[in-house]
């Protein structure tokens, strides 16, 4: 509980009855855990011990800032132990408990109804003591009148320094009133105040009731106050009348008080102090509200605000707006929390101040996760080249988009590296995501799973890790032949994989060879990844590398002859990467001047250069391609014959 | 009703004098009347029948001014204490801050005081009010008759005070535990506002 910054020695009126409590608990919040420990103030109720408890934690703080001050009613030391009880971490408490440096507790006095309580207390004394560590007990009798406490208790409370406060004497009594009249800005007169303490309250609180009632008094007679009104004003208050007396005493009271018998001014005068209290009600309310609030981790700037505020506020709106915002922030944290434990950490959840703020973070933390790489968008089934070579993949493929998680599940793709595996993928991946709104797609190489997975494991994420990938609608996983040998991977995949089937979320994983054929990999993924469908990319034949060519070539704008074309695709290649291999070959080859791409500029480029690209060009003009087996075939011409004067040498020797 | 109006700085309590018939409801508002100065009287409103009994009922308003910036007003009623007209009881209680219950010290009277008790038990639970949320308060009025044809406070209160509510001995004729009464569940009225609650619980 947070220390109410009203009650410091500053704010304490010190006089006879008080002055050694005064002094004890000054001296312990100078000198923690050296001087008297325990200290025990009992006193009865309003004269001032909570104000000391307080007051001893304020001035620990101011004078060692790092110290660990716990300030605690009973009741609350009692709720937090049953609390921990209940949650089992009885430990957690008491290693809580240990580590505080300055341990106030107020209204001990309630022990008796907590018996179990008496252990855990004594316990904690003997600990905190032990490690002369301060605690310090307030109470309205002495340890030895609290009815069925320990005996072990009583001696260890007794142990340190008793001391009690008495009722204030006519100075204090004089000292209070003034403070109080001068801390509400009212003014009444000296020789008012004189009487008023004369009426010999027996608690503080008293007296303020008495200065509540003069100013209020004061306000509505609209004139100043005498001794003599003030003496009958608080005629019938007296402490000292017994409540039994009263309906006899009304007309007697009444009798001598004036000459004529004001009832009404009397009523008025009390209503006057009640709506006075209930008003100023308003400030403990929110005090209260700012303890409670704060105890659970939120600023309270707003309501110290009020706080401060000369008018009274609407303290119910504004303490109810108060709680609205937050439960949001705290439904905002746990939402946070999901994605990201480290959300925790942000300010802004713990300030109602920032609710817009925090409502920004929460989003960003939820964007900040979408799930993992998204299929990448380039790679459509707009972009993805059809053939024989890949028919059935395909069609699978479109199945998969159309029911996903229904009929293929999973799709596992095969095929030699470069044969549009990963194009695939993310063809669905995309095609996925545009085809049912909103899905959220799970798209990346298991290379990048192993990873985010690493990297998850070492910043203690791994929860976070996992509910990442399981908000996805479809975890598409690429060359998982990469796991092999992974294990904490595979597992974690399997996992998933268990996770996404019974949800009947589509999975699809692709890999250089089929699943029976994967070696490293747990035969539990394995023959999971055969339950679903395999399916082959073949190697693109001639008439899909002739259709990649002419894409890749309008990709790059570049123009080309038809038969330039039909050379590219007649290049064995074996892959799309190996025909986009050739293109580029082609199109760096192409001279700079011309803006179509001719066949001989391709076959420079992809088989070798010339010595004399006249000849060739020559010779190539003068045959043909395609018309003669032998002088068609490239490779079986000789180019680079020798010029005269070198065969003439060459026959001379 | 709206007990504490922060925005238009009023306090505004009705407090409603319940009771049998004849137990002195309205000679307690005629005497708080009678007792007001005169610069601040408002009308007081009594709806009564030619034999003096309470038709309808009795309202008094009470403008106490301004009070810590708060215009305070109270504004008290009696309801007819005869059992057959209990309609017009409920639309009095209607919205009430406080209840002071009348009982009549007689002897005799004493089954009517527990009759007009349980009624008003069931009137305010018909309104869907939590009974023990209601600030109320006893009066043991008549209390100047002679001994022997009353019954004491502590035997009354042994019969009629099961919530152990505030209770008050009078004569509402001459004015004893007049103020008192009012006072007390004015106190008990107003300190519902510290405890943040507006006027009692709805159930």
């Amino acid at each position: 509980m947070e220390l109410n910054p009203r009650f410091r020695f500053e704010s304490f009126v010190v006089g006879g009855s008080n002055r050694l409590a005064a002094t004890a608990a000054r001296t312990v919040a100078e000198s923690p855990g050296t001087s008297y420990n325990p200290l025990f103030l009992y006193a009865k109720s309003g004269l001032g011990k909570t104000h000391l408890l307080q007051a001893i934690g304020f001035l620990a703080l101011e004078r060692q800032g790092k110290l660990r001050v716990e300030y605690l009613t009973l009741e609350e030391f009692v709720e937090r132990y049953h609390a921990a009880v209940a949650a089992g971490q009885i430990e957690a408490f008491r290693r809580s408990a240990l580590e505080t440096d300055l341990l106030l507790l107020d209204d001990v006095q309630f022990l008796a109804e907590h018996r179990e309580m008496q252990a855990e207390l004594l316990r904690v004394t003997e600990a905190l003591q032990a490690a002369e560590r301060q605690i310090v007990l307030t109470c309205d009798r002495p340890p030895g009148e609290i009815a069925d406490l320990d005996e072990r208790l009583v001696t260890r409370l007794s142990g340190g320094l008793l001391v009690d406060i008495t009722a204030p004497d006519f100075e204090t009594r004089l000292a209070i009133l003034h403070r109080k009249v001068t801390e509400r800005g009212a003014d009444i007169p000296r020789p008012v105040l004189e009487t008023v303490a004369e009426v010999g309250a027996t608690s503080v609180r008293e007296l303020i009731g008495l200065v509540n009632r003069l100013i209020a008094f004061q306000a509505v007679g609209g004139g100043t106050l005498t001794p003599e009104a003030a003496r009958t004003l608080l005629a019938d208050e007296l402490p000292a009348t017994p409540p039994a007396a009263r309906p006899e005493r009304a007309p007697a009271a009444a009798a001598p008080a004036a000459e004529p018998p004001d009832e009404f001014a009397s009523f008025l005068s009390a209503i006057s102090t009640t709506v006075a209290q209930t008003v100023e009600a308003w400030r403990s309310r929110i005090g209260e509200a700012v303890l409670r609030w704060q105890g659970e981790g939120f600023r309270t700037t707003r309501l110290e605000q009020l706080l401060l505020s000369e008018e009274i506020p609407d303290v119910g709106s504004a303490l109810a707006d108060y709680a609205t915002r937050a439960e949001e922030l705290r439904r905002l944290l746990d939402e946070a929390m999901e994605y990201d434990p480290a959300a925790g950490a942000n300010a802004v959840f713990h300030d109602p101040d920032r609710l817009e703020e925090a409502r920004a973070v929460a989003e960003r933390v939820k964007a900040g996760v979408e799930p993992p790489p998204p299929p990448s968008r380039g790679l459509s089934f707009a972009e993805f080249i059809e053939g024989k070579a890949n028919e059935a993949a395909v069609r699978a493929a479109r199945a998969v988009v159309a029911e996903p998680g229904k009929r293929f599940n999973p799709l596992f793709v095969t095929g030699p590296s470069g044969s549009g595996k990963t194009h695939l993928l993310h063809a669905v991946g995309n095609a996925l995501m545009a085809a049912h709104g909103g899905a959220v797609v799970a798209c990346l190489s298991a290379q990048a799973f192993t990873d985010e997975l690493v990297q998850a494991i070492n910043a203690g994420r791994i929860e976070w890790w996992r509910r990442r990938f399981r908000r996805a609608d479809a975890l598409l996983l690429d060359d998982v032949q990469l796991l092999a040998g992974r294990d904490a991977t595979q597992e974690e995949l399997f996992n998933l994989f268990n996770a996404f089937a019974d949800a009947e979320k589509q999975l699809a994983f692709s890999a250089d060879r089929l699943p029976g054929q994967l070696a490293g990999l747990a035969p539990r993924l394995t023959t999971r990844f055969e339950g679903g469908l395999a399916v082959e990319l073949a190697p693109p034949d001639r008439t899909m590398r002739a259709e990649m060519v002419r894409r890749l070539l309008a990709t790059r704008s570049v123009e080309a002859e038809v038969e330039a074309v039909e050379y590219l695709a007649a290049r064995p290649a074996d892959s799309a990467r190996a025909v986009q291999g050739l293109v580029n070959r082609a199109i760096a080859r192409m001279d700079p001047s011309s803006e179509t791409l001719t066949v001989q500029a391709a076959r420079l480029a992809i088989e070798g250069r010339s010595q004399r690209p006249s000849q060739a060009q020559a010779v190539s003009a003068v045959v043909p391609a395609g018309l003669d087996p032998v002088m068609g075939s490239r490779e079986k011409v000789v180019w680079d014959w020798p010029g005269a004067t070198d065969r003439l040498v060459e026959e001379l020797r | 009703m709206s007990l504490v109006n922060f925005t238009t700085r009023e306090i505004t309590c009705k407090i409603v004098y319940y009771g049998p018939g004849r137990s002195g409801k309205t000679t307690n508002l005629q005497y708080v009347y009678s007792q007001v100065p005169n610069d601040r009287k408002g009308r007081m409103v009594s709806l009564a029948t030619q034999t003096d009994r309470t038709l309808f009922f009795d309202f008094l308003p009470l403008d106490l001014g301004t009070i810590s910036g708060f215009a305070t007003k109270f504004q008290l009623y009696t309801v007819p204490g005869q059992v057959y007209y209990n309609a017009t009881r409920k639309l009095v209680l209607q919205g009430a801050d406080g209840v002071v219950f009348v009982a009549d010290s007689q002897v005799r009277q004493l089954d009517e005081n527990i009759e007009s008790l349980q009624n008003l038990q069931v009137n305010i639970l018909e309104q869907g009010i939590d009974a023990r949320t209601l600030p109320m308060v006893l009066q043991f009025n008549k209390q100047d008759l002679p001994r022997e044809l009353i019954l004491s406070p502590e035997e009354l209160d042994e019969a009629l005070n099961f919530r152990s509510l505030q209770t008050f001995p009078a004569d509402a004729l001459h004015g004893v535990g007049v103020f008192e009464t009012l006072k007390g569940v004015a106190a008990d009225v107003l300190r519902r506002l510290s405890q943040g609650g507006v006027g009692a619980r709805r159930i």
